[in-house]
């Protein structure tokens, strides 16, 4: 294990010394003193598992590629953007506009999130994003979602209360969302129809919930227990006759 | 092509801190949490406002004034002996600072309004209003940009910590501070354009872009208030100072006024709400901040963030013992605040308003 202090460093300085412990082939990386620096493993590859210890700046593992971070505090924006694979597991709340355009790996967080959550996603195939969510999003969850699996929790919210705020899947023509609870169509995008579960989604889900729970010590089968509902995108093509005429 | 150039990509910042028991913090405070987002800003345009910093003057207006032409001096201050008592004049203290190589001159006055000067209806902060007015618009080279009373705005062309450096800000202590990092779009990057915008107690740090400047400035224009900065902010700092001061709206019901709620969300509403609301915006359309924006707003009162209606910029903030913070990220409260007893992210459009105890 390979430590770095981070109190002071300037983020080119920090991801230099990630990226050559990693190049390395260093397997696990902790980062202590870490506050506001900005493109924490951005663009990193490997399979390294990287402990930040603090809180850490925007656009945290943007276009990161394989490796793992662990972040024991509150996250802020723009983390996972663009993101190609690997994860990213939040102990705390984090930020606006998280998973821009993520294309693949995981983003896990205990708490609550911002606006804009998962602004863009996409997926092809076998290479699918996952947002697991604990708490509750911001407006905008899932906005213009193309692919990939956004799941939202609400493990603290009390019975009724929405988990999402308002225009949640506006725009989505691809992908699915997953909500513990009830969704109230006026708070959701004209693009969006909601449904129950298949056993194909229940199968999703619980895949994607496994390893949320064991990464954020959670009970299973008792946040399975509560029915949920899928959000999917009521047509591919929504603007497909726009310019038509 | 060169596609191997390096883009500035960057955005403006801003923190604030208010203690609730009026206790004074040193401005190194307000400093380090600025100087903490360092990818924000690009070095045109900080600055910082103080609350509490003038015990010694606190019944008069400090007048803070750049100007470009030191020449023009004379007339601003013939216009102020004639009109005002002039407890003090001086030069703002500056440290010289390798980074700023040229900069206004910079003057502060301690003045009251003439007594027999506020004659008939005019009470002294319309006075002192239509002083800033005349001056920054008829008087060539000359800007007032603090126009408070225990309070005053610190800001130029530069980086947060060598605008810090040159206006001493460590050397002062107010119960209020806001502070802004500059990243100039749509308006040049100069001095008077840099934040906190202030007219009276009222002063702003902005990032974002009020996309209804026009709208804004015509509607305030016709209640005698003169645009001359250049910059979008300007126009919310004379918005709060016609709403809450001139209308008598409450802070509250203001924050309704810049950023509305939605129509779909005012007939949602029971019908006493939704009356009122209709009301508002129907009497305030010209008064709405379109675009995306985080706002703090400091006053004599308190301090205010707030957010646009769809949370297009960030805001944080924070709490611990007496102290309420708010700023771009929550790690430029951590640097100062480590600990904090409650983290929170205010949603779009709900002021967070924090009034002294």
């Amino acid at each position: 294990m390979l430590e770095i202090n981070a109190a002071g460093l300037h983020y080119r300085a920090l991801n230099e010394r990630i990226r050559e412990a990693a190049a390395k082939g260093e397997k696990e990386i902790r980062v202590k003193g870490v506050n506001g620096q900005y493109y924490i493993g951005a663009g990193l590859r490997g399979g390294a598992v990287i402990t930040l210890e603090g809180t850490p700046g925007n656009d945290l593992a943007a276009f990161m590629d394989g490796p793992t971070i662990i972040i024991k505090a509150n996250g802020q924006d723009n983390i996972c953007n663009t993101m190609n694979a690997g994860k990213v597991v939040i102990d705390g709340n984090a930020g606006d506009v998280l998973g821009y355009g993520m294309r693949g790996g995981r983003l896990h967080v205990r708490g609550d999130v911002g606006y804009r959550v998962g602004i863009h996603m996409k997926g092809v195939k076998k290479q699918s994003p996952t947002i697991v969510v604990g708490g509750t999003a911001g407006d905008f969850f899932g906005e213009y979602m193309a692919g990939g699996v956004m799941i939202l929790l609400g493990l603290n919210s009390k019975d009724g209360a929405p988990l999402a705020g308002d225009y949640l899947g506006t725009g989505m023509h691809g992908g699915a969302i997953y909500v513990r609870g009830e969704v109230d169509k006026k708070y959701c995008g004209a693009e969006v129809g909601i449904t129950g579960l298949d056993d194909e989604d229940n199968a999703a889900l619980k895949e994607a919930l496994t390893e949320y729970c064991k990464d954020m010590n959670l009970p299973l089968d008792e946040i399975m227990k509560k029915p949920f509902k899928k959000l999917y995108p009521a047509s591919l093509r929504p603007y497909g006759n726009l310019y038509a005429y | 092509m060169n596609h191997d150039y390096h883009k500035d990509i960057s955005g403006c910042g801003l923190t604030g801190l208010i203690s609730k028991k009026k206790r004074r913090v040193s401005g190194r405070e307000i400093v380090k949490s600025l100087c903490l987002m360092t990818d924000r800003g690009n070095g045109l345009g900080a600055g910082y406002a103080a609350y509490g910093i003038y015990p010694e003057f606190k019944d008069c207006y400090a007048l803070h004034v750049m100007y470009d032409d030191p020449e023009v001096r004379w007339s601003v201050e013939d216009h102020l002996k004639a009109n005002y008592k002039v407890e003090k004049i001086e030069e703002i203290p500056t440290s010289p600072v390798k980074a700023i190589p040229i900069s206004p001159l910079l003057m502060r006055y301690f003045v009251s309004p003439l007594k027999d000067k506020l004659a008939g209806e005019t009470a002294a902060d319309d006075f002192v209003v239509n002083t800033v007015m005349k001056v920054n618009s008829e008087i060539g080279g000359a800007y007032i940009f603090s126009s408070g009373k225990n309070m005053g705005a610190f800001k130029g062309v530069g980086n947060p910590s060598d605008i810090a450096e040159f206006f001493r800000i460590d050397e002062y202590e107010g119960w209020t501070w806001t502070a802004h990092t500059r990243f100039p779009t749509n308006t040049p990057g100069w001095w008077g354009g840099a934040h906190p915008f202030t007219l009276l107690d009222w002063s702003i740090v902005h990032n974002g872009e009020i996309s209804s400047y026009g709208i804004n400035k015509r509607y305030l224009e016709m209640y005698g208030y003169k645009l001359t900065l250049l910059t979008d902010t300007e126009a919310a700092a004379y918005m709060l100072d016609l709403l809450i001061r001139r209308h008598g709206l409450d802070i509250s019901t203001a924050c309704q006024a810049l950023a509305s709620p939605f129509w779909k969300a005012i007939d949602g509403m029971n019908e006493g709400e939704r009356d009122a609301l209709t009301a508002l915006r129907q009497t305030y359309g010209s008064a709405l901040l379109n675009g995306p924006f985080s706002i703090l707003f400091g006053h004599g009162g308190g301090l205010v963030g707030i957010n646009d209606r769809i949370k297009l910029r960030p805001l944080v903030a924070a709490s611990k013992d007496d102290v309420v913070y708010m700023a771009s990220e929550e790690s430029a409260i951590r640097t100062i605040c480590p600990s904090p007893d409650k983290v929170w992210a205010p949603r779009a459009a709900e002021p967070v308003i924090v009034e002294f105890e």
